[in-house]
């Protein structure tokens, strides 16, 4: 015994980092006084005041401080974490969270980069609707505990209604109204996230059986599936804003375009967003959102710890205050961020409840039940192969 | 110098040639390079990186030696130097978006005449910005290098005799422009050369104003490596590796090319220099070259101002020329970001730019005080990290920093700022502190005082000007350094670049206006103060004023 | 003292092999040495190898004595060697006082050191300029003003290098009088270097002319 009291005194760095997750006690205790190093993507205001309040909350309640490091792009913080494993730092790293989902979780779970299990140990795993919403798939592949849900996003379509009267109900629809109303429309360039979901949500609307984009592409039916894609593709692209010579960056990258009257019609993976930015100017008061008949692609956004964190305990205390009702109906309220949550809401105790029920809507926001039917993420290497396939096509096409 | 950037490209030539163990990879051979050349884009991006380095180098220095040909002391080049100087200092990013919000269909020219004037009712669908030749980042980088270039230029004149030689040639009856170019640009372009190639080697590899105002079916060579590098499959590493070596050959050809031109231009200018021509046309050209360099100040300053409107807009439409209404909610909402990123900006900026300062003149002072004159073998090493793409050497420097266990945080970004920071301070210094008048030294020393005497009392004082000069452009590059920043600071060092351009991914340009004014307000107010501090300091000393 | 003064013995100064001159010669206290010769010839060569300020690309031999000290190695700040160029070479960044001042070497109240640099202006004719810009002065004031810095800083020789040839022609004599007046008046060896032959001979001491070599 003398022995083991020892070597936990002479080794109390390891030993901190090694605090079992479903020991919440210690991991509260382990996380008093850590930085935690928050790698996100930036580019939406909204988003980083939402990170700075939650930051102001973790240390308010817990002594955590929350630095939050603006990504350009989430790519950077994987890319980050592979140099220092090829370093050989492996105690220490830079990144201590990442805001990720898809391929960039795929690619970090498949290379030992993570740590956990976690997330299901975390106690407001409790509170989330694991049967009504896709958190412990990312892109169809299992989670297994790596990764962490906050919120919730689906794709919807901005619509200014200045220029266009009603909603549309399909690709087929937008297409007929882009070849009477041409150069009001564009995506985000893939391999955007947004413009490779673009694509996506394209493949599953034309595609009559979706079933076979769960499981992942392979040589001899990909060019089959995808034919009708890569059709209807070929018939938009001309019509496209600047015919498809150029596109937005991003998909927030859309909103100015739409307030500066050069497009009509967008694509969102945010059924909030438009509301908010209606709020904050971006857009004007006249945009509205639709889903489409046969549903949107939706899936959920995580946070996941790297294996060489230094301070897990404290990137844990994080997750989980994300997945808390208080932080949840924060980022649910349309007028500050307007993302859906993870929470299965209907069985909260009654207080929490009520945080969500007094939220309103927004002004573009559609209610959970106009958003309709939530269509399940293609298995990743759908998403890789169709943004692969995108940039020879049209990528390079001047 | 060497070193980092050495350690930097042999950490980019071994993925290249397929060896990155921690991606299961293991060379050497040729897949990546094989993998980039089948890549459908790589010649036009290829030849965007090429045509627009080109393109942009040649015009900006043409417009530059035109202006100061046709106008050197006279009251509108005073004017137009005074303009252009500060301009110097306004990071490329912001005046990329400036120039962007400018030029667009829906931009702001379009916006002042419309509808009243051209009838839109909606902005016309047309590629301006983006364009498929890169015209409009040809535009932008033009705007950005021909202050620096005139900055340089202004420097090399002092030791090229250039008012007496155009003094003489005039009398010869040559016209002042032809005048200048026959006799003075020789030697000018001696002076220049380096500087010349530094934007050249910049205009090819340069991301971020391609990022906003250059094509993307495809991107330059440049942009797309970048792009590779942050991939998440981590093969495309490998083949933005053989794109970034590519990217470094792209520059030796863009550089032999632009030798090449140099001979040919010496050879037809000798030809012409003897015929004995006396310039009829000079007033015209002239005169242009002068609009030409006023149109790119104004379009400068007039990005500066859409920034500062949109960081005050509330909702602002098409064709509108001014917003709906004006408030400080951007301003306030970003305030605590903005003063964090700010006194992060500044401290690595003062201590980079310190450093800097104690090695150039401890590298000048040694020049003169042991006799060690530097050979051009070691000018041309100080200049190697700002002619070698930055894409081709910062990650393997990253890689470098984080085996050394010095990963992420301030240290380590100062240094890699440093690189980039120390050749500008020692362009910008050297002349002003090798044209000193050596015999104040000696003058100095027959009064007895020591050496170091010298340099405290009598050099630095009388070089205050130069020195504060040099300071602020140690500055201006520091507050604008983002992939070294990004990379090396494992995203845990965060400047006004780093969250201005973070922002911009995102496309609100409220928020790029507040941080793209402050960006340059960072950079800006330090060469006010380079001006003032001498001008308050030695206001009763006249023998300084102008020196 | 029979070394009294400046020596120079055997001093020779060459480039790139070829011989500029050679000099060897004894200069007494309150004596005048002038080195003639047209432009270019090295003249001023000889007197940076006596300040010690002697561009590398020379060769020199030969040893510099003052009042019997060797100072050939001596750092030229420590020589005591005095020098005055065609341009006055006042500070620009500091007053007139203050670049008196600087010649004055360390030591005493400031009230005395003020004092000195008062009746040193006194002494020339300029009483009352201590806190004047010297960018502000004629230049016979300024060649005045750096006459008396020059005498503050206590030198035991004194070198000119042209050191009239700026001044208009009713200044000239006025100031050349003054400056060998003043250096006499303090027993120093003058080494003068000049190709006017009006202020050789009214320097009134050994004249050594040197002549243009195919070499140079």
């Amino acid at each position: 015994m003398k022995y083991l009291a020892l070597i936990a005194a002479l080794t109390p760095m390891t030993a901190l980092a090694q605090t079992d997750p479903a020991d919440w006690d210690a991991v509260v205790a382990a996380a008093d006084g850590q930085t935690v190093y928050w790698h996100a993507w930036g580019g939406s205001t909204q988003t980083n005041d939402f990170i700075a309040w939650v930051g102001e909350q973790v240390a308010a309640e817990y002594g955590v401080t929350l630095e939050h490091v603006k990504l350009t792009d989430t790519a950077d913080a994987v890319t980050r974490v592979l140099s220092e494993k090829q370093a050989g730092e492996d105690d220490d790293g830079a990144v201590d969270m990442i805001w990720i989902n898809g391929a960039n979780f795929a690619a970090m779970k498949e290379a030992d980069l993570l740590f956990g299990p976690y997330a299901e140990q975390l106690p407001n795993w409790a509170l989330v609707d694991v049967d009504g919403k896709t958190v412990q798939t990312d892109f169809t592949v299992p989670t297994d505990g790596y990764e962490s849900p906050w919120a919730m996003a689906q794709v919807v379509f901005d619509y200014d209604t200045a220029d266009i009267e009603a909603p549309m109900g399909s690709m087929q629809e937008i297409l007929e109204w882009t070849q009477a109303n041409p150069g009001r429309f564009s995506y985000p360039q893939p391999p955007d996230f947004l413009g490779t979901t673009f694509l996506k949500q394209v493949l599953v609307d034309v595609l009559d059986n979706t079933s076979v984009l769960a499981q992942p592409a392979t040589d001899e039916n990909y060019d089959e599936i995808t034919g009708p894609l890569w059709a209807y593709l070929d018939e938009l692209t001309p019509n496209l804003w600047r015919e498809g010579r150029a596109y937005p960056p991003t998909g927030t990258a859309m909103f100015p375009l739409i307030a500066d009257d050069e497009l009509d019609l967008s694509i969102s993976f945010s059924p909030g967003a438009a509301s908010a930015a209606i709020a904050n100017f971006e857009l004007p008061e006249t945009v509205r959102t639709f889903v489409l008949d046969k549903g949107t692609i939706g899936n959920a956004s995580f946070v996941t710890i790297p294996y060489n964190s230094g301070s897990k305990e404290g990137a844990m205390i994080v997750a989980n205050f994300l997945m808390s009702p208080e932080a949840q109906s924060r980022a649910q309220n349309p007028d500050l961020l307007g993302y859906g949550t993870v929470l299965d809401v209907a069985n909260l105790p009654a207080e929490d409840r009520a945080l969500f029920e007094a939220l309103e809507l927004g002004i573009a926001t559609l209610s959970p039940e106009e958003l309709g039917t939530v269509v399940a993420e293609p298995h990743p290497s759908w998403a890789t192969r169709l943004a692969d396939d995108w940039q020879t096509r049209y990528g390079v096409a001047q | 110098m060497l070193g980092p950037v050495a350690a930097g490209l042999y950490g980019t030539l071994l993925p290249a040639f397929g060896h990155l163990p921690v991606a299961g990879q293991t060379g050497p051979n040729l897949n990546a390079f094989r993998a980039l050349f089948d890549w459908p884009g790589l010649w036009d991006a290829v030849r965007l990186s090429l045509t627009t380095g080109l393109l942009a180098t040649s015009v900006s220095l043409l417009i530059v030696m035109l202006i100061v040909a046709g106008w050197s002391g006279t009251r509108a080049f005073g004017a137009l130097e005074r303009l252009l100087s500060p301009l110097l200092s306004v990071p490329h990013a912001a005046a990329a978006f400036g120039l962007a919000f400018i030029i667009a269909p829906s931009g702001w020219l379009a916006r002042i005449f419309s509808p009243w004037l051209t009838g839109w009712e909606q902005p016309l669908d047309l590629l301006i910005v983006q364009d498929p030749w890169g015209l409009a980042m040809t535009l932008g980088m033009i705007t950005k290098e021909v202050p620096f270039l005139l900055l340089m230029t202004l420097a090399a004149l002092g030791q090229a005799d250039a008012t007496r030689s155009v003094a003489v040639a005039q009398a010869l009856g040559y016209g002042r422009l032809t005048g200048w170019l026959k006799t003075v640009f020789p030697r000018v372009y001696d002076q220049i050369r380096l500087p010349v190639y530094v934007v050249l080697a910049y205009a090819m590899s340069v991301v971020d104003v391609a990022i906003i105002l250059g094509p993307n079916t495809p991107p330059p060579l440049s942009v797309q490596v970048v792009k590779w590098m942050s991939d998440p499959d981590l093969s495309l590493r490998l083949q933005g590796a053989a794109g970034a070596l590519v990217q470094l050959a792209l520059i030796v050809l863009g550089l032999a090319i632009w030798r090449f031109g140099e001979k040919i231009i010496g050879w037809a200018g000798k030809r012409w220099i003897v015929a004995g021509r006396r310039g009829r046309a000079d007033p015209l050209v002239g005169g242009i070259a002068l609009g030409i360099g006023a149109v790119s100040a104004l379009a400068i300053l007039l990005g500066l101002a859409s920034l500062a409107v949109w960081s005050f807009a509330g909702f602002w439409g098409f064709p509108d020329a001014l917003p709906d209404g004006f408030t400080w909610r951007n301003w306030m909402r970003h305030s605590g970001g903005i003063s964090d990123a700010l006194f992060e900006t500044a401290v690595i900026a003062g201590a980079v730019t310190l450093a800097a300062l104690v090695l150039t003149i401890g590298c000048l002072e040694a020049e003169c005080r042991y006799n060690l004159p530097f050979s051009q073998l070691s000018v041309w090493l100080l200049y190697l990290p700002l002619l070698i793409p930055q894409v081709a050497f910062l990650p393997g420097l990253q890689t470098l920093f984080l085996q050394l266990g010095a990963d992420s945080g301030r240290g380590p970004v100062m240094l890699a700022h440093l690189i980039f920071v120390l050749p500008y301070v020692f362009l910008s210094l050297a002349d002003p502190f090798r044209a000193w008048d050596s015999r104040m030294g000696t003058i100095a020393a027959a009064l007895r005082a020591s050496p170091d005497g010298v340099l405290w009392r009598v050099r630095l004082p009388m070089l205050l000007r130069p020195v504060l000069t040099a300071t602020a452009v140690g500055i201006a590059v520091s507050v604008g350094q983002y992939l070294p920043t990004l990379l090396i600071g494992g995203g845990r060092v965060s400047t006004l670049t780093t969250e201005a351009l973070a922002l911009a991914s995102g496309g609100d340009r409220r928020a790029i206006g507040v941080y793209g004014l402050m960006q340059t307000a960072a950079a800006l107010v330090p060469f006010a103060l380079a001006l003032l501090i001498p001008a308050l300091v030695w206001r009763n000393r006249k023998g300084l004023r102008h020196g | 003292m029979d070394n009294a003064g400046l020596t120079l013995d055997g001093v020779t100064i060459a480039k790139d092999g070829a011989q500029l001159l050679a000099v060897s010669h004894h200069v007494a206290p309150g004596e005048v040495l002038t080195v003639m010769g047209p432009s270019g010839v090295g003249k001023s060569t000889l007197l940076a190898f006596v300040t010690g300020t002697l561009a590398p690309v020379f060769d020199a031999t030969g040893r510099v004595m003052l009042n019997g000290q060797d100072i050939t190695d001596v750092a030229p700040h420590q020589r005591r060697v005095g020098i005055l160029f065609q341009d006055d070479l006042l500070f620009p960044h500091l007053s007139v006082g203050a670049n008196l001042a600087f010649g004055l070497p360390a030591g005493g109240t400031k009230a005395e050191r003020q004092a000195k640099i008062a009746d040193a202006l006194t002494e020339v004719g300029l009483e009352g300029y201590a806190s004047r810009d010297p960018a502000t002065l004629s230049g016979g004031q300024k060649a005045r003003v750096a006459l008396m810095r020059m005498l503050l800083s206590d030198p035991c020789a004194l070198l000119l290098d042209e050191p009239f040839s700026r001044l208009d022609t009713a200044r000239r004599a006025q100031v050349r009088d003054m400056v060998f007046a003043r250096a006499k008046a303090r027993a120093l060896p003058i080494l003068m270097v000049t190709h006017d032959a009006e202020d050789a001979q009214a320097a009134g001491g050994t004249i050594i002319t040197l002549q243009a070599t195919d070499a140079s």
